[in-house]
């Protein structure tokens, strides 16, 4: 399985004034909701969706994500946000 | 009235207003030589600390030119540091040999530049420079093999209109990630010079046509086209709305909502004097067109002044004197005949000589 990271021309951080993680690219800003924020920050180029799955499933006590990462990660890769390692 | 103001998003910092082109549509004030290069690198640094303090994540450096600021690489440093997405807009002339890569190594994320045309001639005529051309071509390359991101912004006048086909392809031969097509708008300079660069309403329909047809071509490099408002029927919201997203500090210090604010008659802080929180939320200037108070009719019982607030309060300055009236571009505004005088008189003196955006011109305007 391929790793994920974040479109280096896009900005990833968490933001204390707006109380969630944010995305930033030219001129523009987007707020995301928690679950899209989780899955993002893990996409730093050394988890699969594999990994982000088994991580966030112990850290929310789930049995199984794999389907709304997979939901969300197809959206971030139509906006451009995230690449896949080759 | 505090608790309702939401923090700036956007910061742009003005490094100083020198700069080696020549723009016949520059937005910059007539009287820019006046601005002197008061900030030092303590001062900037103080600013980008404060406004990200609030809450600011965009941040600008601009000008004139500000590679021509010495200390540009330090601050880009800085503002990386702080976590701000920090874009460079430059005219990519007279940059310090070797700047580029360094800047990405600063942490620069964007290089916005300026390209007028793909052809020589009609840049140096916008720009009065003959060296632009080449300067920037080696500019683009520079910024695409570094690795940054690479905006291009063409402004669109008379001049260059009828190449925006040719331009499209330019700039995606030049590798841009975006192409923003902007029609002027008509402050400082370019109203100066309004009869020699204003377009016709079909040149326009014309130009937007061709950016639709490439746009359904491509994929890749994302255009954008913004229309100039003098043939819109309703202003523009500028800015977001006064002191509500945006934070320009110019070369002197000056602290403006909007790169162009100090044209109107009200008296702007400065960020030598006072915090960013303290001119932000407290400022006499920062609350002055914030809500609707100040509105006059016809806009304040209009159903649209939350989506645009008025308009421009520099464009309703400079065109009817009065800085609380509607826009004069929105046809609800009985000063409308004012954009359409503008607009005949660019076409009976449309041979009038472009007057270049330089210092010895300026101070013919002090």
């Amino acid at each position: 399985m391929k790793n994920i990271s974040v479109n280096p021309n896009f900005q990833f951080q968490w933001e204390e004034k707006q109380n969630c993680y944010v995305l930033l690219y030219p001129e523009g800003m987007v707020q995301l909701n928690q679950s899209a924020g989780e899955i993002l920050n893990l996409c730093d180029g050394k988890n699969s969706v594999k990994d982000i799955n088994k991580i966030l499933c112990e850290k929310f006590e789930m049995e199984d994500l794999t389907q709304d990462i997979n939901a969300f990660l197809e959206e971030a890769k139509n906006r451009n946000w995230i690449k896949y390692e080759q | 009235m505090n608790n309702e103001i939401k923090p700036p998003l956007w910061i742009l910092l003005e490094l100083t207003h020198k700069c080696p082109l020549e723009c016949a549509y520059c937005y910059n004030q007539l009287d820019f030589a006046k601005t002197k290069d008061a900030m030092t690198k303590e001062d900037w640094f103080r600013v980008m600390e404060q406004a990200r303090e609030l809450g600011a994540v965009q941040l600008g450096i601009s000008g004139g030119e500000p590679l021509l600021n010495k200390d540009v690489l330090e601050i880009v440093k800085k503002a990386n540091d702080l976590k701000f997405y920090t874009n460079l807009i430059t005219s990519g002339v007279g940059a310090p040999k070797g700047i580029v890569p360094r800047l990405k190594e600063a942490g620069l994320k964007t290089v916005q530049l300026g390209i007028q045309s793909h052809d020589k001639n009609t840049m140096t005529l916008i720009t009065n420079n003959k060296n632009s051309y080449d300067e920037k071509i080696a500019f683009t390359k520079e910024v695409k093999d570094a690795g940054l991101q690479l905006i291009v912004n063409t402004c669109i006048t008379r001049q260059n209109i009828h190449q925006v086909g040719d331009i499209i392809e330019f700039a995606e031969k030049l590798g841009a990630n975006y192409l923003e097509i902007a029609n002027i708008q008509y402050y400082g300079w370019a109203l100066k010079n309004i009869n020699a660069l204003l377009p016709s309403q079909e040149q326009i329909s014309e130009a937007r046509k061709v950016t639709n047809y490439y746009r359904t071509q491509r994929t890749d490099m994302k255009v954008f086209f913004v229309v100039p408002d003098y043939f819109a029927t309703r202003p523009k919201a500028c800015m977001n709305g006064w002191g509500t997203t945006f934070l320009t500090v110019n070369p002197d210090g000056l602290a403006l909502p909007c790169n162009t604010a100090n044209t109107l008659p009200l008296t702007f802080p400065n960020v030598k004097e006072s915090s960013v929180e303290h001119i932000w939320y407290e400022s006499e200037a920062f609350n002055y067109f914030r809500g609707d108070k100040w509105m006059k009719e016809p806009c304040r019982t209009c159903d649209e002044k939350e989506k645009d607030f008025g308009g421009c309060r520099c464009q309703a300055f400079a065109l009817t004197k009065d800085m609380n009236a509607t826009d004069p571009v929105c046809i609800k505004s009985p000063d409308h005949g004012i954009i359409n005088k503008k607009i005949e008189d660019s076409m009976i003196y449309a041979d009038d000589k472009i007057i270049y955006r330089n210092r010895l011109n300026s101070l013919t305007f002090i």
